[in-house]
């Protein structure tokens, strides 16, 4: 795997889907055996992640929508998806 | 005056978020430690194709969202390409819980075309003398080449293997087997003592110092692959203290439907006593999950009696397993006597401590019994 960096281009790994339940109310992450309810800033970032925009992307779109310095709690969110095999990096 | 005891009200349980379907109970092996009813021979007809599209899609609209197909072996039904096409089409993360057998590359073909997301494998062992006897079948080799065709379809790599006293010092084997194999996450189960295991307890429950090794080899093997492969491990309750959060308390994310169409609370259930389970021919999903006398009776706390009824760890483990409270005391409702609070406790401490003397029940000539189609 490539390291994370401003100009990788995340996405939502293979044999993971993300996916609005509206029964939970929530964005959820399925993968095998598996899922996990996103809370709305997750599900901010994770639903940008679609292996076209770039991180440095992802960060100017959320910091325009939110109006707020988000670059630090972007990247650490990332690097936490992509350990836990969330997210994989498309060169 | 007397003190009034505040019951909080009955919260609305969430939906049935988990949905397995148990499509059959036919399967081509014979494993000593399969977790189907020992009876299942003698159970009515498998519901037909509309019906379990109909399951589907009832239980979609209140929410479930995972979805296992299992069995027996559910490639044994020739209309599950038709039950995985129609689960993805509601937005269903399908899930394949499959021995292999039957997973030809043309079927794989159909059913990643239908939207499978995933397919789980079971492995009884990584050395094909101690597989083929456990499953009592030659099926080592055809695991092999299901296993690469998984990887061809470009599937996650899941191996799920039935850990018990026969294999267990084969862990290290078994997890180099799954590196090779490419496989992404391994299940290392302790089998899980109903159905078939049950009655084999004996035979399969590992010693402590097994255990202890066991549990060694996969932390050195973790430390080495990193998040690479991930590697789950389940050890065997009987040695615990506490027992596990069984299901999340029944009726709370869980729902199984069996081949008949009984609808469980979890897979084991229909060996609970005194419990009507309702029927997906007769009810529809929404009154059975949130109506049925028989899913409202363990769930949440009011069945509790002492010493979970009061107890501070109650909202972890719920009181542990309802099926094995039965198994191993005679009444559901009793403390899981894998709990030391449990006056039943000394049950559990005496099988785990049979298991400590090496081969007793093989010494013993007590004979394994495998699965099979005999009327008991
Ligand atoms: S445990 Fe073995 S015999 Fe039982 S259903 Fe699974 S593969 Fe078949
Ligand atoms: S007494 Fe019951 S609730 Fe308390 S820890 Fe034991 S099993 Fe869990």
């Amino acid at each position: 795997m490539t390291e994370l960096d401003v100009a990788s281009r995340p996405v939502i790994a293979r044999g993971t889907r993300l996916q609005w339940e509206g029964a939970q109310g929530a964005h959820v992450l399925l993968y095998p055996e598996g899922m996990v309810k996103l809370n709305a800033s997750a599900a901010a970032i994770l639903t940008r992640c679609d292996g076209a925009r770039t991180v440095a992307e992802v960060i100017g779109e959320l910091e325009r929508t939110y109006c707020a310095e988000l670059g630090k709690d972007v990247l650490a969110f990332l690097t936490l998806a992509l350990e836990r095999n969330w997210l994989e990096l498309r060169p | 005056m007397s003190a009034q005891v505040e019951e909080a009200p009955p919260k609305r349980p969430g939906p049935p978020l988990w949905l397995l379907l148990e499509l059959t109970y036919r399967c081509p092996l014979h494993c000593a430690f399969c977790y189907n009813p020992t009876d299942f021979s003698g159970i009515g007809p498998e519901l037909d194709t509309a019906d379990w599209l109909r399951v589907l899609r009832e239980a979609r609209a209140l929410g479930a969202v995972q979805l296992g197909l299992s069995g027996g072996e559910p490639l044994a039904r020739e209309d599950l390409e038709s039950i995985v096409a129609q689960a993805h089409d509601l937005g269903f993360y399908t899930n394949l819980i499959t021995s292999g057998v039957g997973l030809t590359e043309g079927r794989l073909a159909a059913l990643k075309e239908a939207g499978l997301d995933h397919i789980q494998l079971s492995f009884q062992d990584s050395t094909r003398r101690i597989n083929d006897f456990l499953s009592s079948t030659r099926t080592f080799e055809l695991k092999s080449r299901v296993a690469a065709l998984i990887k061809k379809y470009r599937y996650p790599m899941v191996l799920n293997v039935v850990i018990h006293r026969l294999n267990i010092d084969h862990v290290e084997d078994i997890l180099a087997m799954a590196e090779r194999m490419g496989a992404e996450y391994v299940e290392l189960a302790n089998t899980q003592y109903y159905g078939w295991a049950w009655l084999n307890r004996a035979q399969l429950l590992p010693s402590r110092e097994q255990l202890r090794r066991a549990e060694d080899a996969t932390r050195r093997f973790r430390e080495r692959v990193g998040s690479r492969m991930r590697i789950f491990f389940v050890v065997p309750d009987y040695f615990e203290t506490r027992p596990k959060p069984c299901m999340n308390g029944l009726g709370q994310v869980f729902l199984a439907i069996a081949p008949d169409g009984l609808a469980l609370p979890c897979h084991a259930a229909r060996m609970l006593p005194g419990l009507a389970f309702p029927n997906v021919r007769d009810a529809d999903i929404g009154s059975i999950w949130y109506d049925s006398p028989a899913f409202n009776r363990y769930r949440g706390e009011a069945w509790m009696r002492d010493p979970c009824r009061g107890c501070p760890e109650r909202a972890r483990d719920f009181g542990g397993c309802r099926c094995q409270a039965y198994l191993l005391t005679g009444d559901a409702a009793n403390a899981d006597p894998v709990c030391d609070r449990s006056p039943y406790h000394h049950l559990v401490s005496a099988i785990a401590g049979t298991a400590e003397q090496a081969d007793h029940a093989v010494a013993r000539g007590q004979p394994l019994l495998f699965r099979d189609y005999r009327a008991r």
